[in-house]
């Protein structure tokens, strides 16, 4: 149906995980933010979300797409 | 008591970034929405893992996250028999057996196979009764999100809007509807079937930090465990009886779902679970949207997968929230409801307690995203169901395709206002919802004996169908009026017929011979009737219908290791072994 869904989720992955890491990095000294056990909870979910999100990216194969367009 | 989170901007971002992609994903199918069957067959077109995470996502809703958390709180490990034991075999079932008649006999819906298979009033019984029931469904998700957000989001305020005045409910129904109308409007089946493709991955991502850093600050797995002992002989069981799933099973009164291993298996293990997950268009929509036959027989069990691990992420919530519970050196309490626990805040409470601000936008975000999927599921099954068994079928059969693409993108109009229309029902007269989820039930009870006779015995007759189906509700009706739960303190809980032949240790026991009752006689009642009557189809109009009748699939054509038959067998061996693990 024309639309490959990993492209939408790669990139909504990538964009929230790099706020998140970016805010546990601003944040991480903070303890206001590390109620959870003194985990920098975060910065491992905004990590995780953004290799979630790129490797979606690259799974879907956008950049070969594109080209093949062009 | 106060329980609104306290949110910073990121969370607000988060939430509006999300929801933002899901309105998108709607436009972008916009383009693609050209023919009726684009709109309400997503174009059968579509990759088995898509097919596959959708057909576990649209049943991901809030029934499955708050519901499923809550009975982890309340009966412990024993809640996994919903998954491992009410719908993995089912579900291996439909790929294996019942797919290839859905998807080969090119019915558009589950009611239209009733129609090819039987006659015109097994068709018209099924999706009336089945329209309903998703509006139904649809409403209660709508009401519990609005409920929700009203309980978690710190705003309290009185919009007045043309000389209404709205509360924070009414602005948050509205919104969470408006969304679901937009993409499902805009992109029909495939875009509901896409975000909840999305759902899926932020619900698992959302509320996987959740259970990792509860469970470590319970002392992990021999913490809980240790923990849950207390709470079991506090309630009257032995330790164990919340960690075990079977070894309590064998008696009603040893465990604390409070039914016996021959009730278990029968009614929710096959009754239930086959009525369910082989029956509910809903979920088998998902399938038939795949684009081949091998692609509609993999979503299933390619949904298996992940179906077999959400336990971890929606029951043992509710466990670890229970053990710290009854804790007292630890700070963390659920709230109470009358003289219990509300269970149903497990969830939310865990979020309060383990996520700051940042996370917490990804968990709530999460949380309405499993209420959505099940709005969105309900109204996109609700308009094919609408649009082709009765729209076409009772009211005007001669329009073009485009007339019917039309149909379809106002029915889901329709939809979603009957669902608001529900909610605020729901809000109003809470014991009508309980009456009429009884009904559903009655109903739903003897279904799958009337499929398993039509796919399986060529000579089962549409009269026969029809009045096994009736006959069927009406057991379960009267089965219900004349039996009761220990302790039940309303008519809804049974009794109702003034005389109460048997008492049921739990209202859970009661729900499964309810089950097993209707299908048992509605079986024999089916074949009785099929043999007075005479066969109206021949052989050559049942191809592709029964079992007996139609070509097997070899899929010699493809290797072993992507067949469906070979990934069938990994999904039922994973299955027992978490089943052993966990015994």
């Amino acid at each position: 149906m024309g639309l490959d869904i990993k492209i939408p989720i790669g990139l909504i992955f990538s964009i929230l995980g790099l706020l998140l890491l970016i805010f546990g990095l601003a944040t991480g000294s903070d303890p206001m933010y590390q109620k959870s056990l003194g985990f920098n909870v975060n910065l491992w979910t905004g990590a995780f979300m953004v290799a979630f999100g790129a490797f979606m990216l690259l799974l879907s194969g956008f950049w070969k797409k594109k080209a093949e367009k062009q | 008591m106060d329980y609104s989170f306290s949110l910073g901007w990121i969370d607000y971002t988060i939430i509006i970034v999300y929801f933002a992609f899901v309105l998108g994903i709607g436009w972008a199918l916009k383009k693609f929405m050209k023919s009726s069957k684009a709109f309400l067959e997503a174009g059968r077109s579509l990759p088995a893992w898509v097919t596959g995470l959708a057909f576990i996502s649209a049943n991901l809703g809030a029934l499955e996250v708050i519901g499923m958390a809550a009975s982890g709180a309340k009966y412990g490990a024993t809640t996994v028999h919903f998954y491992w034991l009410g719908a993995i075999p089912a579900m291996i079932f439909l790929a294996i057996f019942m797919m290839p008649f859905y998807y080969g006999s090119k019915a558009r819906s589950v009611p239209e196979y009733l129609k090819l298979r039987f006659d015109e009033k097994t068709r018209g019984f099924n999706a009336f009764s089945f329209a309903l029931m998703t509006i139904f469904s649809s409403g209660i998700s709508m009401y519990a999100l609005a409920l929700l957000a009203q309980t978690i989001l710190p705003f309290n305020f009185t919009l007045n809007m043309l000389g209404w005045h709205m509360t924070p409910f009414d602005v948050y129904l509205i919104i969470s509807a408006l969304i679901v109308l937009l993409y499902t409007y805009l992109g029909g089946l495939s875009s509901a079937i896409y975000n909840e493709v999305l759902q899926f991955f932020l619900i698992v991502i959302g509320f996987t930090p959740l259970v990792i850093l509860a469970l470590i600050h319970i002392g992990g797995w021999e913490g809980l465990k240790s923990h849950l002992d207390v709470v079991a002989t506090a309630n009257g069981f032995q330790p164990g009886a919340w960690t075990h799933t079977w070894k309590f099973m064998g008696h009603a009164s040893t465990n604390p779902m409070g039914v016996e291993w021959f009730g278990l298996i029968m009614g929710l293990g096959f009754v239930l679970s086959f009525g369910y997950w082989g029956t509910n268009f809903l979920v088998v929509q998902r399938a038939m949207a795949a684009g081949d036959m091998t692609a509609a027989r993999k979503t299933p069990l390619i949904g298996a997968i992940p179906k077999m691990f959400i336990p971890f992420l929606v029951i043992l919530p509710g466990m670890i929230a229970i053990a710290m519970t009854m804790d007292p050196n630890i700070a963390f309490s659920l709230p109470m409801k009358g003289n219990s626990y509300n269970y149903d805040t497990v969830i939310p409470m865990l979020l309060r307690t383990y996520y700051p601000v940042g996370v917490l936008g990804l968990g709530i975000t999460a949380l309405f995203a499993s209420f959505m999927s099940g709005m969105a599921g309900n109204v996109t099954a609700f308009n094919t169901v609408w649009t082709y068994d009765i729209y076409q079928s009772y009211i005007y059969s001669k329009g073009s395709d485009e007339h019917y693409l039309k149909v379809g993108q106002w029915t889901t109009v329709v939809g979603v206002l009957l669902s608001i229309l529900t909610a605020y029902v729901a809000r109003v007269f809470n014991n009508v919802m309980d009456f009429l989820q009884l009904i559903f039930a009655f109903i739903n009870a003897p279904l799958f004996a009337t499929f398993l006779l039509g796919m399986f015995w060529k000579r089962t007759t549409g009269h026969a169908a029809f009045f096994g189906l009736l006959s069927g509700t009406l057991i379960a009706a009267i089965h219900h009026g004349l039996t009761q739960p220990a302790g039940a303190t309303s008519l809804v809980k049974g009794g109702w017929l003034g005389t109460v032949v048997h008492t049921y240790p739990s209202q859970m026991a009661q729900n499964f011979w309810t089950a097993i009752f209707a299908f048992s006689l509605a079986l024999i009642l089916t074949v009785i009737i099929a043999l007075l009557t005479k066969r109206k189809k021949t052989d050559e109009e049942l191809k592709g219908l029964v079992y007996s009748l139609t070509p097997k699939i070899t899929n010699k054509d493809i290797p072993w290791i992507k067949r469906p038959d070979f990934l069938a067998i990994v999904v039922g061996a994973v299955a027992i072994i978490l089943t052993i693990i966990f015994w």
